[in-house]
């Protein structure tokens, strides 16, 4: 155990100085883009046009999600290299707008019901920056560090920096046109996988204020959100789902953590959950708190919300196959049991108890069951989607019912209790139930890993997101508190962020008075 | 002239309606409010935390009659309004001096 730890704190050390030489590198870029080209490389020879033969393997391999052109992509010359497939094309694109739908409007609504009436529009001015803000920082460089390669020129000399971002060729999402980026998918067009990953970059932060809603100055989460996506997200978006990332299991084989994450897990609800704690602890109690009524406003907006966030959650997992495949087919399913498992078990765990089965509760499970399943969607059979939608509805209930009251923070609509929680959970249970059975590529580089001690790999990429997380947090936090603050004046927050900090009301329902 | 404050249930409205329309009382006012007597409040559970909501919704009405109709009003008030639990409301009956209708400026009994 003692050199497990050793190893993540290197691993999380080397995240702080990662994060320096983004710095460097965003001002390096900004400086040089205009001059910056791709570099031509030698041409190879042309290989012979594909005769009929070869033309129906090329379409073969689309059905099968397959590259195209042979064996090694050269062996001849296809008619269909670099064109996307319009099936998984499509899908994707659906997919990338559901994941939208989740932030706009279905996050907004399951929030902003769950606030008080004078903070409804805060948390929506808070949904609305996110997807403004993270959408131009993706823009600019934040597709780039993720999903780019140039920090590892040669891909069999891994570098640390390499591992933990991924490079600067698209700045500015310059070359990320129609044609597929191979790195990730044969037949999704770039450009579309970048807005679907900018989604889930979207919705990242935007969990985050559910912890924080009600208390925290709207310019306070701008910057915090901003610096966030530097130091946390990226880093994590390009260490888990990166081609050259530091715990690709599935796809880096010279991956140091060997873990999987099919959709998100770690990346977004451990490291939102996480910082969502350690944020709303640094920002203290809400005014009133544990005295003043503090009961959700609109319970009917709230449920709204949910079923939005669990329609939307099909393009999140089923989605983050990048291909209308059968793997993206199984997530579908899995998404959906433990989704109903975990709800349906949360609200008969009240009834039990308290004898009346909530609206809330059932809100709370399934999205309580979305978040657990998010990582092992892909890679777990609908029988084992059961297993952990039932986790899933018993453990989170656990913490948000019971530990929450007995700690005393004020995790105002339980981002830590559901997303840490339940990211953290499905992270590990993930270890478990994944089988090469439903999802062949476990068979690539972790053949001898899944069944066996994969788990040992995946509490190893748990440690190393909760140290980045934490320890992100608490820095950006920091300096957000002593540049600009983090609270607005006791008198704002009294009367209302919406009023406050906005200058609007959520309600007017009659003008005459 | 006496006006009469009746607080009751806000389902039981209709039936108090009816019942004072059958006297021939042709106008009252009701609004919603919220208060509590020993009915107390409830407590709601959202996820870990528990809200005791001491204020219940009521109904009030206010009706102002001559001082012959009073009796009859308040006893067909508490009849209609009734339900036998607690939290079924109060009726109150205080002295009005004067009652004006706007468009005529009729006054006293003639105005209600």
């Amino acid at each position: 155990m003692r050199n497990l730890f050793s190893q993540q704190m290197a691993g999380g050390l080397g995240v702080d100085r990662g994060g320096f030489q983004l710095l460097i590198a965003v001002i390096v870029a900004l400086l040089f883009i205009a001059t910056v080209k791709a570099e031509d490389a030698t041409p190879a020879p042309t290989p012979p046009a594909a005769n009929m033969g070869q033309r129906v393997t090329d379409l073969e391999q689309y059905f099968q999600n397959a590259s195209v052109g042979g064996p090694t992509g050269t062996t001849w010359t296809s008619k269909i290299a670099g064109v996307p497939g319009p099936g998984h094309n499509a899908w994707l694109m659906i997919s990338s707008a559901l994941v939208l739908f989740m932030t706009l409007p279905g996050l907004a609504l399951f929030y902003g019901g769950l606030v008080r009436q004078k903070n409804i529009l805060s948390v929506m001015a808070q949904c609305l920056g996110m997807a403004g803000l993270v959408t131009i920082i993706w823009w600019a460089c934040g597709y780039s560090l993720a999903f780019g390669s140039s920090f590892t020129p040669d891909r069999t000399k891994p570098s640390l920096l390499g591992a933990i971002l991924g490079g600067t060729e698209y700045f500015f999402l310059n070359g990320v046109g129609g044609a597929p980026n191979t790195d990730y998918s044969y037949w999704v067009s770039q450009n579309i996988f970048s807005m679907f990953q900018l989604m889930f970059a979207i919705i990242t932060p935007a969990l985050i204020v559910g912890a924080i809603a009600e208390r925290m100055k709207f310019s306070a989460v701008l910057l915090f959100s901003a610096l966030w996506m530097f130091i946390v997200y990226l880093p994590m978006a390009h260490m888990v789902w990166g081609v050259t990332g530091l715990m690709n299991g599935v796809w880096n084989a010279t991956a140091s953590i060997k873990a999987i994450d099919f959709a998100g897990g770690t990346v977004v609800h451990m490291s939102s959950g996480w910082s969502a704690l350690i944020l709303c602890m640094m920002l203290g109690k809400r005014l009133g708190f544990g005295k003043e009524h503090m009961a959700p406003h609109s319970m009917v907006l709230c449920m709204v919300g949910t079923g939005m966030l669990w329609v939307g959650w099909y393009g999140f997992n089923a989605g983050s196959a990048l291909a209308a495949d059968g793997i993206a087919a199984n997530a579908f399913v899995t998404t959906t049991l433990a989704a109903a498992v975990a709800s349906f078990v949360w609200a008969m765990l009240e009834y039990a108890i308290r004898k009346k089965p909530s609206v809330l509760g059932f809100c709370s499970g399934a999205v309580a069951g979305l978040v657990v399943i998010t990582p092992s969607c892909g890679f777990v059979t609908p029988n084992a989607a059961v297993i952990i939608g039932i986790f899933a509805g018993i453990v989170p209930f656990i913490f948000v019912m019971k530990l929450k009251g007995i700690f005393g923070y004020d995790d105002a609509l339980d981002t830590f209790g559901v997303h840490a929680v339940g990211g953290t959970l499905g992270a590990i249970l993930t270890g478990f139930f994944a089988t090469a059975d439903v999802n062949a590529n476990l068979k690539t580089n972790l053949a001898a890993l899944v069944g066996k001690t994969l788990w040992l790999e995946q509490l190893k990429a748990v440690a190393l997101t909760l140290a980045l997380s934490i320890i992100g947090t608490i820095v950006i936090a920091s300096i957000v508190k002593v540049v600009i603050g983090l609270r607005p004046s006791e008198e704002v927050e009294t009367e209302g962020l919406d009023l406050g900090e906005h200058g609007e009301e959520g309600y007017i329902l009659d003008h005459r008075v | 002239m006496k006006k009469i404050e009746a607080i009751i249930k806000p389902f039981k409205l209709e039936e108090v309606k009816d019942a004072l329309a059958d006297l021939g009382i042709e106008g009252m006012t009701v609004s919603e409010v919220k208060g509590f007597g020993r009915q107390k409040g409830h407590t709601e559970i959202y996820r870990g935390s528990e809200y005791t909501v001491d204020f219940l919704p009521k109904i009030k009405i206010e009706v102002v009659l001559p001082d012959d109709l009073v009796v009859k009003a308040t006893t067909a008030i508490t009849k209609a309004a009734r339900t036998g639990k607690i939290g079924d409301g109060k009726v109150f009956v205080s002295p009005v001096d004067e009652a004006i209708r706007i468009r005529t400026e009729e006054t006293g009994e003639n105005a209600v």
